[in-house]
């Protein structure tokens, strides 16, 4: 695969109370984004733990977004 | 849940078109047929408004007749939806726990709004993953907590009155505390209200006397609330009264302590005397003090400016009602009235306004980026239609000056945890749907407090926060999430590290058996304890390992 159509895949895990609602918002204002990302809701940022991030590594994830 | 029915999970999968929010971007006969084939799917509805009534009954009569375990709603946003959806499944005789969404509106079609091939991918991938975690989801139950019934309003000024009046006339008892020796705020410095032509004082001893008489309200005067403990329906106050502390229970409190007016030092020559701000005006009036022949007014002083970008909504008014009521009592008298633009909405205000100018106020417009300037004799302004100069002879100056936030707003935000704008006044859990309730359940706001408020809608916002800190207070329990932590005692090592990481005390060591445990009412849902247990005995119900792991597997399947 050249550089040029390399698209990466990342997970984004999103806090409820803040990086989620960003998300939402993101939405509601329509800023239009890569559709790269695929999101996971959580409770808190503090809830993702370092095994989640390195499984969606070992999954095959290009990149990872924690927002909280 | 039982191994048998692990084995049997029937999920039906909801995909909503939002109207033309979704249809509009995504393919959705695509996604309906990829959710077809996804594991454990046994049903699957393409709905015009997944949340109108009619799609909410569809997902109740689904439920039973396609013998359904697990429900998947793909449409917008779980933080607006998902307790609607959820209460769905649980009239529908489900457990509602076993409930998921995929966010394909807010985080796909319209931010996706021009790539539809990339944006149905997308969504068939979040589909995927909400169907995933919705296999691995167990029953959950809520706890069921008792309350007190009792509420306290911090505030004793018109809005915090009524709310206290009306909460007491309900039945609640009712704990009013006011920082003054006496109730009644800001009215009690003004003047005249028009335009029900009456004195503020015949309000407030109405109010007054109608709360001293009830046999549900206690009023603390000279008092102040310095701590508070707990949560909805179950709130611990300390209140010190006069130096002495007391706690009090109780179940909501209402945050009414309103505003304070700006006072301009070093703006326009201000000195209290010749140059006044309109409380001030009001309390010459009030003692039949001015004698002033020619007096003028200027609006948006200190506010709508570089340190102050707000207007205060009430400074138009107060102008035009102070004019007509010196042009009453003194026709000679000359009143100019310099202004930016004027805010006199609503139909009696209107009134008001082309009443004062029946009666010769004069109004004269100026413009921000040349403001009045007063020498001690006259104010010049700069007249855009004339092209000049207009100098105007003064011998008393009114400055129209907003209103603040109160002393202590902040010490009270730190308090209850519950946010100040930038400007320091209250800010709503929402601007529309939650106006007078803070994001924090069981605290609730109004009057100038939350902002700038006539008499009125202090009033009516007052009512409307007691309307809602009754809907807490009515009921006969509380029921709290039941996404919260817990902890296998079997493998806990009693390592202490969810203790210390936990934001809400929601952790208990238990030191005759060597291991944590989690209090479920104090239990927020965070996961901290889970993310940081190294024995992995720690585990967030709803947003377990397993099932974040289901997520990140499709995540990358697609």
């Amino acid at each position: 695969m050249s550089e040029s159509q390399f698209e990466p895949k990342i997970v984004g895990f999103l806090c409820n109370w803040c990086a989620y609602a960003g998300a939402d918002l993101a939405g509601v204002s329509r800023l239009q984004y890569p559709p790269n990302l695929r999101t996971i809701r959580t409770l808190c940022s503090a809830t993702v733990g370092p095994h989640q991030i390195l499984k969606a590594f070992q999954k095959g994830a290009d990149g990872i977004f924690v927002g909280g | 849940m039982k191994n048998s029915v692990q084995n049997d999970i029937r999920i039906g999968v909801f995909i909503c078109d939002c109207g033309s929010n979704i249809a509009g971007y995504l393919e959705m006969k695509e996604l309906v047929e990829y959710a077809k084939t996804l594991p454990n799917v046994a049903f699957v509805q393409e709905n015009l408004y997944t949340c109108s009534e009619g799609g909410i009954n569809e997902i109740k009569v689904a439920i039973p007749r396609e013998n359904l375990n697990r429900v998947v709603v793909a449409s917008c946003t779980p933080r607006t939806h998902e307790p609607l959806f959820m209460s769905a499944c649980e009239e529908a005789g489900m457990n509602p726990y076993l409930f998921e969404m995929a966010n394909i509106r807010d985080q796909c079609s319209w931010v996706h709004m021009r790539e539809r091939e990339a944006g149905t991918e997308r969504a068939k991938v979040q589909i995927a993953m909400a169907v995933a975690k919705a296999a691995k989801l167990r029953e959950l139950s809520r706890i069921q907590l008792s309350l007190s019934h009792r509420a306290m309003v911090i505030g004793g000024g018109v809005a915090g009155m009524s709310a206290a009046l009306a909460l007491a006339n309900m039945g609640y008892e009712v704990d009013l505390v006011e920082k003054q020796d006496r109730l009644g705020g800001l009215l009690n410095k003004l003047n005249m209200i028009l335009p029900s032509n009456e004195h503020p004082s015949i309000l407030v001893n109405s109010l007054v006397d109608r709360l001293k008489n009830h046999p549900r309200v206690a009023i603390h005067t000279e008092s102040v609330v310095t701590k508070t403990e707990g949560y909805v329906g179950n709130f611990v106050a300390t209140l010190n009264e006069r130096g002495a502390d007391a706690k009090i229970k109780c179940g909501v409190v209402i945050v009414a302590i309103g505003a304070q007016a700006f006072k301009p030092e070093g703006l326009f020559n201000y000195d209290g005397t010749k140059v006044i701000t309109h409380l001030e005006l009001e309390s010459k009036l009030n003692q039949g003090t001015v004698d002033a022949k020619n007096i003028a007014i200027i609006q948006c002083v200190g506010s709508r400016s570089k340190e102050r970008t707000y207007c205060s909504r009430i400074c138009c008014m107060t102008a035009v009602k102070n004019a007509i009521l010196i042009k009453e009592a003194s026709p000679e008298t000359k009143i100019t009235i310099f202004y930016r633009d004027m805010q006199m909405y609503g139909v009696e205000n209107e009134e008001m306004f082309r009443k004062s100018k029946k009666l010769g106020v004069r109004f004269v417009t100026y413009d921000p980026k040349r403001p009045p300037t007063f020498d001690g004799e006259s104010v010049s302004v700069y007249h855009a239609r004339m092209g000049r100069d207009m100098v105007t002879s003064v011998d008393l100056l009114v400055l129209s000056t907003p209103l603040i936030a109160q002393d202590g707003a902040t010490e009270i935000s730190t308090m209850l945890k519950v946010p100040v704008n930038e400007n320091g006044f209250f800010l709503e859990g929402h601007v529309k749907l939650k106006p007078l309730d803070f994001a924090t359940d069981g605290v609730y706001l109004c009057g100038n407090a939350r902002f700038p408020a006539t008499i009125r809608e202090a009033v009516s916002q007052g009512l409307g926060a007691a309307s809602r800190a009754a809907g807490v207070l009515s009921k006969e329990a509380l029921f709290t999430s039941g996404i919260v932590a817990d902890i296998n005692a079997d493998t806990c090592c009693g390592c202490l590290g969810c203790l210390q990481v936990c934001p809400y005390g929601a952790i208990n060591f238990i030191e005759n058996r060597g291991v944590c445990q989690v209090n479920k009412v104090l239990c927020k849902g965070c996961g901290g304890c889970a993310a940081t247990c190294p024995s992995g005995s720690a585990r967030l119900d709803g947003f377990s390992n397993q099932q974040i792991y289901a997520q990140i597997e499709q995540a990358m399947a697609g």
